[in-house]
């Protein structure tokens, strides 16, 4: 029985991961005119290449690093609340909205004529150009991602004992230290999951660069995304697809989580 | 474990309810009805037109959309949808013909091909129209805002010019970029040479301050609210953005550009060939070419639907170009893929080159 209820979950891993990646890995292999080559591969290490792969990581980088700015203290102050889910509930709201028609609002919002702009002058204030800026591509990223990171964050510090952190406070801890030496050591487990669920998808960004930067901003995406649609070039941007695995392998093995409970949170 | 159970039996029903409440709003095909599957660009047909034939016909059109040539021919390629008629480009339809996925049409069932200007006919992408039927035309240009600037974009090299520091759009398209480059040295938008190539791609890297961003279909949208002063655009956007914000113009470089054609095909898929005549007849009826004409913005090569449109229309040298200036247009030609691939690979270090 036990091992029955075992085939769809192997049936769906098959066809859903394994496959797909198999087959990503074939391509890889192929150059356009389907000859079995490493040139790909040799591509990957021109000098464009790599600076698309740093300017990827350096701008998933900043993603993640003001996301859990923003997100850290928003979950020590809802953990304060009397309403706690309604809260959380408010915040993870804006998740169902799809994510290019939150894209194409910022646009709105940012665009010469936008909102920002009209405030700016109503203040006297210069106009800013900040479509087409890596600031708003920023901006939007960590507004696209702040619910995925606060979830996990929110979990782990919300099931900190409270009488650790009452008696930290007892033997005179002051409240910088409480945070410092005890919930943040406690909740590292979720910061790290949190982590996980924002970076690896701020890696492969693509569309937000178009609509927010104006293709300022050149990321791996945007390299896969032209490669199958318009140079039909498969074998490439399989062997980009690859590298995106890598990478992504890579920054699971550095934020592994001890313990299971916390993935429960993620979404 | 009792709440679990009530919420799957109702997220269930509520499913259930919601695709059988789909039969309700478009009742599914019967065995009598036909249907055409239509594939074409977005916002690119006058949706009256489209129930108009269903009036007419009685066939059914089943309508999607794409929004390049190459998602096209990926999606017709995997099969899924068997499209009976699509839309797209001149050097695409080249390139689909070679791959044998287009099925030859039949001219007797298209009385009103007549209609198609002559030189619209029997061009090199397809000598005999064997395969393919005109459906618009026009050309890539500069949509610019006069009041904010003395340039007149009568050259390419007008964009290079110090005072439109950040103020153009680009199309996020590989070819339309480096074709207007190698237009402006003087060289031909099909160029395959090398080093050619290359020179065009150092001289956008030298246009990069002037770049403001370089977008897709979001462009339309950008001009009509002036984010920047000029944008290298086709002409059939460039004349519905126009009709949303008066104070913009189109013009034409004269050191040549691209003339493209979009054009009627029947995809190797077809399950309803004869549909697709009636549909591509129906279009090309010159009543229903114009209407289709004024409602899109792109230029018809509907002779006798011309004549229907406003005079003006008609004489505006900006969307319907003189023959004088046709001449110093180019089609596309397919270059093949690996030639393809140095020209994406130039647009994308070029948009790396971007700040």
């Amino acid at each position: 029985m036990r091992r029955l209820l075992f085939i769809p979950y192997i049936v769906w891993m098959g066809i859903f991961v394994i496959i797909p990646i198999g087959l990503l890995v074939g391509f890889s292999f192929f150059d356009i005119e389907d000859n079995l080559t490493f040139s790909n591969y040799r591509e990957f290490f021109s000098w464009s290449y790599l600076q698309m792969s740093i300017s990827s990581f350096w701008y998933a980088f900043l993603i993640t690093a003001f996301t859990l700015l923003v997100c850290y203290p928003l979950a020590l102050i809802i953990k304060q609340l009397k309403l706690k889910m309604f809260w959380l509930f408010i915040i993870i709201l804006p998740t169902w909205i799809n994510i290019l028609l939150k894209t194409y609002a910022f646009i709105g919002i940012f665009s010469r004529e936008g909102l920002v702009n009209n405030l700016a002058a109503q203040l006297g204030l210069p106009e800013l150009q900040l479509l087409f800026s890596d600031v708003a591509f920023v901006i939007v990223g960590v507004y696209i991602f702040i619910p995925f990171m606060l979830l996990p964050l929110f979990n782990s510090i919300n099931s900190i004992d409270q009488s650790m952190i009452s008696a930290a406070q007892d033997l005179g801890a002051t409240r910088m230290q409480v945070i410092r030496k005890v919930i943040f050591p406690l909740s590292i487990e979720g910061v790290k999951a949190g982590v996980q669920v924002v970076f690896i998808p701020a890696l492969s960004l693509f569309m937000i660069t178009r609509l927010i930067a104006g293709n300022k901003v050149v990321t791996l995406g945007t390299a896969i995304e032209q490669q199958f649609l318009t140079a039909e070039n498969w074998g490439m941007g399989s062997t980009i697809g690859v590298f995106l695995i890598l990478f992504m392998m890579i920054i699971m093995l550095f934020t592994r989580t001890k313990s299971k409970t916390i993935g429960v949170g993620r979404l | 474990m009792k709440q679990i159970y009530l919420l799957l039996t109702l997220s269930l029903i509520i499913g259930i309810g919601a695709l059988l409440s789909t039969r309700f709003i478009e009742p599914p095909l019967g065995e009598g009805d036909s249907a055409i599957h239509i594939f074409n660009w977005g916002e690119y047909i006058d949706p009256d037109l489209l129930d108009q034939f269903t009036e007419e016909t009685g066939i059914r059109v089943v309508y999607e959309t794409f929004d390049s040539n190459e998602a096209m021919l990926v999606k017709i390629n995997q099969g899924g949808t068997s499209y009976d008629l699509a839309i797209p480009s001149e050097y695409m339809v080249e390139k689909m013909q070679e791959r044998d996925m287009l099925i030859e049409i039949d001219h007797e069932q298209l009385p009103n091909l007549e209609h198609i200007g002559e030189q619209f006919l029997g061009l090199d992408f397809d000598p005999e129209n064997k395969y393919s039927v005109p459906y618009f035309w026009g050309t890539v240009g500069v949509l610019f805002h006069p009041d904010k600037t003395d340039l007149d974009f009568t050259e390419w090299d007008m964009l290079w010019d110090e005072s439109l520091r950040n103020e153009i759009l680009l199309v996020d398209s590989a070819r339309e970029v480096m074709g207007f480059s190698l237009n402006s040295m003087g060289e031909s938008l099909n160029e395959t040479d090398p080093d050619k190539l290359d020179a065009a791609f150092q001289k956008l890297v030298e246009l990069a301050p002037n770049i403001r961003g370089v977008v897709g279909d979001e462009i339309m949208q950008m001009m009509i609210n002036n984010e920047s002063i000029a944008a290298v655009i086709w002409s059939g956007s460039a004349r519905d953005v126009m009709w949303e914000n008066e104070e913009l113009d189109y013009v034409v470089p004269e050191g040549g550009s691209n003339l493209w054609f979009d054009t009627f095909v029947i995809p190797e898929t077809a399950n309803n060939i004869d549909g697709a005549h009636q549909f591509i007849n129906f279009m090309l009826d010159p009543e229903n070419a114009a209407q289709n004409a004024d409602y899109v913005g792109y230029s018809t090569p509907n002779d006798a639907g011309l004549l229907l449109l406003d005079e003006s229309e008609q004489e505006d040298t900006r969307f319907y170009p003189t023959d004088a200036q046709q001449e110093t247009l180019e089609v596309y030609k397919n270059l093949g893929l690996e030639n393809l691939g140095i020209y994406n690979e130039l647009f994308l270090k070029f948009k790396m080159n971007l700040e």
